[in-house]
């Protein structure tokens, strides 16, 4: 019951906060938006109408991890230069606790993204967004947020000794966008490039979201998208005490 | 002329933080080729261009990148680290003193995108005439040049506020949509393919498509005049904001404030 406690007050904390800042609230919601209106002229002026609703799902999808990656990069860097980190890994709670409500509210800042991108296709491309399965639809939305949130929390504790590790995130942001498939077939990429799709969970959130919304049986999807985020989950849980171990012993937490 | 080019040198690297290997790999070599990448394939799912019209478009787009922000950033980090009060203290010309900071910033954006030219289209197997690659260079430049004028704006706007990051994304978001980057400015609205022809980038993206496409220089000649006369337009533009600006700061004693 704690550990669901600081969980839920972590992310409701940080969730308010990432929502007041300009540039992970406003920007997390506009930026993907130029990429979203650039695909849907492109899928709009050389494909068939039927690909739109394809694109705008797609589209939608990825402003969850644009909120994450660059964000979630820099989460310890942050708490680093807030002067808090300390205080974060010294209170008895399980610093992976502390730290995996951040990188999943980041991924739920995303949630304006997606709506947004939905909305922007809808009244200005005319997009329609018919749903075949919407509780499956509604239950995969916040699978995917999970997961990529939980993607989100091995990104930062995998980069903590990467003093820009926002760069990290930033140059992340592309490839996760075309490898998981949200605007791409992945038919459509090179065979070496699949199994590193297969192992990223947004390339199943979304597979799971166009399925429920297009009419297919998005509930395989679905677990795969889930038990990706708890092997994401319990690798961070692990990779954190390594991390913390070796940063108490070299005395390195608070450098910069 | 020690204003102009060491002190911008200076001020260049001194505070445009991104020259750090640690942030320009990412940032300058690797993201521009992801975007190539990203663009190509949803061209190839959309069946609307050629590889080559998105490594070209992209690719000088990404000059965009260093442009606005590194020019931003020699303001905001100058106001960051306490030191702008001090050097618009000085009696040094301020043409010199801030389009100074410009140059070493085009040379940045230059350099950015002849990389993600050359290593997107190796990457993608495109092919341009031989004769076509010292043109080409010359389209870099000019569009570099004019990315860097509207960098003077970000530059100009970093004198008012505290971070220049949300609306530099944001013209680089509106670059990407309006200059024909990804999309054909034909399919565009009408409104939109007019606004792109006084932005940077729109003509230049268009000669180094026509030159890869094998034009001669005196072809393109007219859209490479345009790109330089909106390049030379955006830098008195923001050379002038910078000055009213500033003097809206010392009159209003706001130059620390934000």
């Amino acid at each position: 019951m704690k550990i669901l406690r600081v969980l839920a007050l972590g992310w409701a904390m940080h969730f308010k906060m990432l929502s007041r800042s300009a540039f992970d609230g406003v920007l997390g919601v506009v930026w993907p938006l130029f990429f979203a209106t650039t695909a849907f002229f492109m899928f709009r002026a050389g494909a068939p109408s039927s690909t739109l609703l394809y694109a705008s799902l797609g589209a939608s999808v990825m402003g969850i991890w644009s909120a994450t990656s660059v964000a979630a990069s820099s989460a310890l860097q942050r708490e680093r230069w807030s002067g808090t980190l300390e205080l974060l890994v010294g209170v008895p709670t399980h610093f992976a606790l502390v730290l995996m409500p951040i990188t999943i509210a980041m991924s739920t800042i995303g949630i304006y993204s997606m709506a947004a991108t939905l909305l922007w296709g809808r009244f200005l491309f005319g997009i329609d967004l018919h749903i075949v399965h919407p509780v499956l639809f509604v239950l995969a939305i916040p699978a995917t947020i999970a997961s990529i949130g939980m993607l989100g929390f091995l990104l930062s504790v995998s980069v903590v000794r990467y003093r820009t590790a926002w760069a990290l995130g930033n140059a992340m942001e592309y490839p996760v966008w075309l490898v998981c498939g949200f605007l791409v077939p992945l038919s459509l990429l090179p065979g070496f490039v699949r199994p590193i799709s297969w192992a990223l969970a947004p390339t199943w959130g979304i597979r799971a979201i166009r399925e429920s919304a297009l009419g297919g049986s998005p509930l395989p999807d679905l677990g795969v998208c889930c038990a990706l985020g708890l092997g994401y989950g319990t690798l961070g849980v692990l990779l954190v005490e390594t991390v913390l171990r070796s940063a108490r012993r070299t005395a390195t937490l608070s450098l910069t | 002329m020690r204003v102009f080019f060491v002190g911008g040198l200076l001020s260049y690297r001194a505070l445009f933080n991104w020259i750090n290997p640690w942030v320009l790999i990412p940032s300058f070599l690797i993201a521009p080729l992801f975007q190539i990448l990203l663009f190509a394939y949803i061209g190839r799912a959309a069946h609307l261009e050629s590889d080559k019209f998105y490594v070209i478009g992209n690719a000088l787009q990404y000059a965009a990148i260093p442009c606005l922000f590194a020019m931003g950033n020699t303001i905001v980090n100058e106001k960051r680290q306490q030191t702008l009060g001090a050097v618009l203290a000085t009696p040094a010309r301020r043409i010199p003193l801030f389009v100074g900071r410009a140059l070493p910033v085009m040379a940045n954006g230059m350099l950015v995108a002849a990389f993600a030219f050359v290593a997107g289209g190796a990457l993608l197997g495109i092919s341009v005439p031989l004769g076509a690659v010292a043109p080409l260079a010359l389209v870099i430049v000019l569009t570099a040049f004019s990315c860097t004028g509207l960098g003077l704006i970000t530059a100009a706007v970093g004198l008012r506020v505290v971070d220049t990051a949300v609306f530099g994304n944001i013209l680089f978001g509106l670059l990407l949509i309006f200059c024909g980057v990804n999309v054909p400015l034909d399919q565009l609205p009408g409104w939109m393919s007019t606004t792109a022809q006084a932005l940077p980038l729109t003509h230049g993206i268009e000669a180094a498509r026509r030159l890869a496409d094998g034009a001669s220089v005196s072809r393109v000649g007219g859209l490479l005049a345009a790109e330089a006369a909106i390049g030379t337009a955006y830098i008195v533009l923001g050379y002038t904001l910078l000055r009213v600006v500033e003097f809206e700061s010392r009159r209003l004693a706001t130059l620390d404030r934000a």
